[in-house]
C-alpha cells in the first residue's frame, strides 16, 4: 500500500515524513498548491478542512478551518516562508482564534517540504516538521483531534537504546 | 485524552532533552542506583555543573531523586518520558493520515475513465 516513512526525533521535537508517489513532481505540488485538493487531505478524520485564503507566495497567507463532528470549527493558518514550485515549500503552520488571527497560545510548527523526481514516473516528497516546543503542545491534544493516543514503552526503550 | 503534558512541561521536557549530557544522564539513571556524584564521574565538568543538569531533568519530570538507604539516588521517570513521546506520536499519526490521503487523491488520477471500454488499438 502507500508507503509512508516517518522518523521522530524527540530531542529536537522534529518529525521527518518521506513518501514516494507514482506521479510527476508537478502533480504532487498541486496537492499543496490547489486549495480544493489541499482540503481533501489536510484535515484529520473527522475534521475536514475548508481553505479560505490561499496565497502561496513568499510571505503569503493561507487560512483554513476544520469542522468537527459537532459542527465545531477550528481555525488555522500558514505563514508561507519560501515557495519554489514544484520543488520546495516552507511554511509555519499554526492555529488561529475565532477571528482568524494567529493564536499565540497554541503551538506552531515549521514545515519544510521538498519534492523531487526519483525517476521518470515517481516523485519523492520529504517533509520536515519542527514543533515549537515553547508553545502549549498539550492543548492540541486536548482539542481532541485524535482518538486515543497510544504510547508504547517499547518505543521509548528503543529510542533510549539508540545510544 | 491520553497524554497529559502541560505547556510548561512540554517546554521543559524538550528543553531538557536538547542537551547531549542530559540525554546521557537520563540513560544512565535508568538503573536508578546512582547518586549525583556517581553520575558526574564520566563527564569533564564540575560536580556543580552536573548537579545543574540533573536539576533541569528533575524540573522537566524526567528524573526523580529518591532515598536509597542513606544515599540519594537519581531515577529516570519513564512516565515523564512517555508523555513527551506522546506529543510526537500524535503528530506522527496526523501526518501518516495526511500522506495516506494524498496517495488516495493521486490514486484517483490513475483510475481509467472508461474501465469497461476495450482498447481501440487492440480491437483493430
Amino acid at each position: 500500500m502507500s508507503a509512508v516513512d516517518i522518523t521522530k526525533d524527540l530531542e529536537h521535537a522534529t518529525l521527518v515524513v518521506t513518501s514516494v508517489f507514482p506521479a510527476p513532481p508537478e502533480r504532487v505540488w498541486q496537492l499543496w498548491a490547489d486549495p480544493r485538493q489541499l482540503e481533501r487531505w489536510w484535515g484529520p478524520e473527522p475534521y475536514p478542512a475548508t481553505v479560505v485564503d490561499h496565497d502561496l507566495r513568499s510571505d503569503g497567507h493561507v487560512s483554513y478551518y476544520m469542522t468537527g463532528p459537532e459542527g465545531d470549527q477550528h481555525k488555522g493558518y500558514w505563514r508561507v516562508l519560501e515557495v519554489e514550485p514544484p520543488t520546495r515549500l516552507v511554511l509555519v503552520d499554526g492555529f488561529a482564534d475565532a477571528d482568524g488571527e494567529p493564536d499565540d497560545d497554541l503551538p506552531t510548527s515549521r514545515t519544510e517540504v521538498t519534492i523531487e523526481p526519483l525517476d521518470d514516473t515517481r516523485t519523492r516528497m520529504t517533509l520536515t516538521s519542527i514543533y515549537d516546543t515553547t508553545a502549549e503542545l498539550e492543548q492540541v491534544l486536548a482539542m481532541g483531534m485524535e482518538e486515543g493516543i497510544r504510547t508504547a514503552v517499547g518505543q521509548i526503550d528503543a529510542l533510549l537504546a539508540e545510544d | 485524552m491520553g497524554a497529559t503534558l502541560t505547556d510548561e512541561r512540554a517546554d521543559a521536557v524538550f528543553g531538557a532533552l536538547a542537551d547531549a549530557t542530559r540525554r546521557d544522564i537520563l540513560l544512565r539513571a535508568m538503573g536508578g542506583d546512582l547518586g549525583v556524584s556517581e553520575l558526574a564521574q564520566p563527564y569533564p565538568m564540575s560536580f556543580a555543573a552536573v548537579q545543574k543538569h540533573v536539576a533541569v531533568l528533575e524540573r522537566a519530570g524526567l528524573v526523580r531523586k529518591r532515598a536509597a538507604g542513606r544515599r540519594r539516588v537519581v531515577t529516570t521517570d519513564m512516565d515523564g518520558l512517555r508523555d513527551a513521546r506522546a506529543v510526537l506520536d500524535h503528530y506522527e499519526e496526523l501526518w501518516r493520515g495526511r500522506v495516506e490521503r494524498m496517495h488516495q487523491l493521486l490514486g484517483e488520477d490513475a483510475l481509467p475513465s472508461r474501465p469497461d471500454e476495450p482498447d481501440p488499438e487492440e480491437r483493430a
